[in-house]
């Protein structure tokens, strides 16, 4: 059996790399902290937020959640705190905050 | 084909591609490639393929793949063919009866591994036919070796092989206009767009190239903070000036017929869309100013033909 | 029913391919090669197949095309030749790394320049690097044997590699030869049907194919490669004992001719062996021991085996079809002369490069050779270790 991309680390032995180096599992980027990466993080104003959703398709990160048709909480654990989220919000209800 | 475009909808759907890959912060490529893959019904697979470039080397990361779709990046030069592999094989196993699944295949190349070095690759799969989608996220000059210039980079554009000099103001040539040169393939459809506000156009577009029988084509221009030098949030603006100084016009060739999806009332002029980047900066200067106006001359004759060919 | 029939190489490896019935077919024509897609696409136009056929607008295509299809679960096969391999050339690697068993019709032809059409090693000697497996033929019996038994190699769960199943432009491509073609049945049930265990389309499961790899995992991963190569050795003694089996033609990796007990020996590769056999039953004739170890396998490189093989003779000339350019010789002579080195082997050695870009090489030059090595044996190499054979000047 293959081992899961979760079990391969740079101490897996050659004898235990999927082969060739393929991956039969979907999405493992998602266990990779990105958020690490961040100097400003974004912050989300429940009040002001109208849920026009138009955040959303601008994040290059996936880090805009929909659930039921409303967005949630950024996934801090990925965002990259790039900012762009903050202009594409017509309602001024994000803002960026120095530092994680 | 109709298309309806439900935009609470399309953004409850599940990303298909997920976060913790490597691009950099405020990419312009990783937003294209996510709304793109947005159009794909719920329910049908795809197999996404990609060119060596930025997206491939930061989107999967052995053992870290960040698509919920399977997968294949195989060169830099050869995105078309090797998706052209990957539907034949499809259509025999679907003529076999060992596959049940419906699959879309759509490939994702920069403009690098699309205008440049994958160009016969994708002439060809667009020729014979393949019924999968060709993306190129067109940020204009080979990003991932460190912003050399390709045939897609605006004239003028300060990049690592055409610097701004003393003796030289960046790139000397206009860009490739590589959406008419897939026109010419006579292909069911293709499309240029970008990011404009509720992207309805990026999807509307992405969705008739994935579910039209046949090949199709997509360039997204897909700016790149740091290599066009602007600040992350700032791409919002830059796209919008790209469509409304004609830059980067949004038009579709749907079954040979062309049409244009967006006509600015006030057309502005150029320096419009090159004021807020870096590359551009040494344009600004007194001695430089001569440019702008050949650029703008250019620009101007390119979008009167394109107005001449959509009737417009 | 099993046919007695006369055809080319290019025809019998077509017999080979309606038989095997592969899924898809990718190629690009190049002379002398060309033959083999036409015949391909002939046999899907009358029914005889059911085969897909891709004409991609290169081979750099045809070999992406083939390790999109080999992805996504389909049993693919190409055809090509010297420029066209070298056009392949960064997909070779892709493909064996990836560790898709495309399998690929090499009709050997020397790589431009000057260009020119006619056999010579070159094209797949140069990639010999490339972590596909290759192995040779004499005649179009050989071609099309080694192409009936190249899927149950490559695909072997144990290897997973891709292949190389080479003959020599028109000498074998062209010529027309008596074979023996297997049955319909018994081939299609020897090769078997093609059943991956990841691919792209596969339900339930999703692929990632070809990712970038950090140095923490390249090392590792090209080791491991390296054993699909070595466990390789085994799967192609394996399946030639079931070839064996249902056609009584014997294969190894390598055929000894008169070697057992010869005290001068020629080692070479493809057609001119067929020669070199004429030569040596002519000098046995006379008493001399002369004898042939005719390479079949070249990837993997039965270098002990060889040497074991070689270990009796006095002198031994190493015949390559190939000019290396490192001024040492050939690619088989230098590796063969390491592995006799690695096995403490006594007779003395040289390599002789010929028959390039399809010179003709006759019983009488052969005859020459084994005169020189007669020579050697008794007064030592007292001339150059590599030399050229039927060369003006």
């Amino acid at each position: 059996m293959a081992l899961k991309a979760s079990q391969i680390n740079d101490e897996t032995k050659w004898q235990d790399l999927t082969e060739g180096l393929q991956i039969y599992e979907p999405a493992t980027s998602k266990t990779f902290e990105t958020g690490e990466w961040r100097t400003q993080t974004p912050v989300f104003d429940e009040e002001k937020c109208k849920q026009c959703l138009l955040c959303v398709p601008y994040c290059p990160d996936s880090c805009i959640p929909v659930v039921d048709g409303k967005r949630r909480a950024f996934d801090l654990m990925h965002c990259k705190g790039c900012g762009i989220c903050v202009k594409a919000c017509p309602f001024d209800a994000i803002s960026m905050k120095p530092g994680k | 084909m109709a298309t309806t475009f439900d935009f609470k909808e399309i953004q409850s759907r599940e990303d298909r591609l997920a976060p913790g890959h490597r691009m950099c912060a405020g990419c312009g490529g990783t937003i294209a490639v996510r709304n793109v893959l947005k159009a794909l019904h719920p329910g049908d697979r795809a197999v996404v393929g990609n060119a060596t470039g930025c997206l491939e080397v930061s989107t999967f990361m052995y053992p870290y793949t960040a698509y919920e779709d399977s997968y294949i990046h195989n060169a830099f030069e050869n995105a078309g063919a090797t998706l052209s592999g990957v539907e034949t094989a499809y259509n025999v196993l679907k003529e076999k009866g060992k596959i049940k699944e419906n699959f879309k295949f759509i490939t994702f190349g920069g403009d690098g591994g699309t205008y440049d070095i994958g160009l016969q690759s994708l002439s060809g799969a667009m020729e014979r036919g393949h019924d999968m989608v060709y993306v190129c996220y067109d940020n204009g000059a080979y990003m991932n070796t460190g912003t050399q210039r390709s045939s897609a980079t605006p004239m003028f554009a300060d990049t690592t092989t055409t610097p701004a000099g003393r003796l030289s103001a960046g790139k000397p040539q206009y860009r490739k206009d590589l959406a008419s040169i897939m026109a010419a393939h006579n292909i069911p459809y293709v499309a240029q767009t970008t990011f404009i506000s509720n992207m309805k156009d990026l999807y509307t577009k992405s969705e008739k190239a994935i579910y039209t029988p046949g090949p199709a084509f997509l360039n997204i221009m897909t700016p790149c903070p740091r290599g066009w030098r602007y600040d992350a949030p700032d791409i919002i603006d830059i796209c919008k000036m790209a469509v409304e100084t004609c830059y980067w016009p949004l038009f579709e060739v749907d079954h040979g017929k062309w049409i244009l999806n967006y006509q600015p009332k006030n057309k502005l002029p150029i320096e419009d869309f090159l004021k807020s980047q870096g590359r551009f900066k040494h344009l600004f200067k007194p001695e430089n100013q001569e440019y702008i106006a050949l650029f703008q001359k250019e620009l101007d004759r390119r979008w009167e033909e394109l107005l001449t060919r959509c009737n417009a | 029913m099993r046919i007695k029939n006369r055809m080319s190489g290019n025809e019998a490896l077509g017999q080979a391919i309606r038989q095997i019935n592969p899924d898809v077919m990718p190629a690009f024509p190049i002379t002398p090669s060309t033959e083999i897609p036409q015949f391909v696409s002939n046999m899907i136009a009358n029914g005889e197949v059911t085969t897909h056929f891709i004409p991609v607008e290169s081979e750099h295509s045809a070999m992406s095309a083939a390790l999109g299809s080999e992805a996504a679960g389909c049993r693919t096969m190409t055809a090509t030749s010297s420029c066209g391999l070298a056009l392949m050339w960064e997909e070779l690697y892709v493909a064996a790394s990836s560790r898709l068993p495309i399998a690929m019709c090499v009709v050997n032809r020397g790589l431009t320049g000057p260009l020119n059409i006619n056999a010579e090693h070159s094209d797949s000697m140069g990639a010999r690097d490339s972590g596909w497996i290759q192995i040779y033929a004499e005649n179009n019996q050989e071609v099309y044997d080694n192409m009936l038994q190249a899927h149950r190699i490559c695909e072997h769960e144990s290897v997973r590699l891709p292949i190389m199943i080479c003959q020599d432009g028109f000498i074998t491509s062209h010529a027309v030869q008596n074979i023996v073609l297997e049955d319909d049945a018994d081939v299609k049930a020897f090769v078997g049907e093609y059943k991956p265990e990841h691919y792209l389309l596969k339900a339930n499961e999703t692929m990632a194919l070809g990712p970038y790899a950090n140095s923490p995992y390249c090392m590792e991963a090209k080791r491991a490669q390296a054993e699909g190569m070595i466990q390789a050795k085994k799967v192609i003694l394996d399946v030639a004992k079931d070839f064996e089996k249902m056609t009584g033609r014997k294969y190894g990796f390598f055929e000894e001719y008169k070697l057992a007990d010869a005290d001068y020996a020629v080692v070479a590769i493809g057609s001119a062996a067929g020669t070199m056999k004429d030569a040596i039953d002519k000098l046995r004739e006379k008493g001399v021991k002369a004898g042939l170890l005719k390479v079949r396998v070249f990837r993997p490189f039965p270098g002990e085996e060889m040497a074991k093989a070689l270990e009796n003779c006095k002198a031994v000339a190493v015949m390559d079809r190939c000019e290396s350019y490192s001024t040492q010789g050939g690619p088989l002579g230098a590796e063969l002369m390491s592995a006799m080195y690695r096995n403490k082997n006594k007779a003395e050695a040289i390599n002789i490069v010929y028959g390039l870009s399809g010179r003709d090489v006759t019983v009488s030059d052969v005859e020459g050779v084994f005169e020189r090595l007669a020579d050697i044996a008794k007064n030592g190499v007292k001339d150059k270790q590599y030399t050229y054979l039927g060369l003006r000047g």
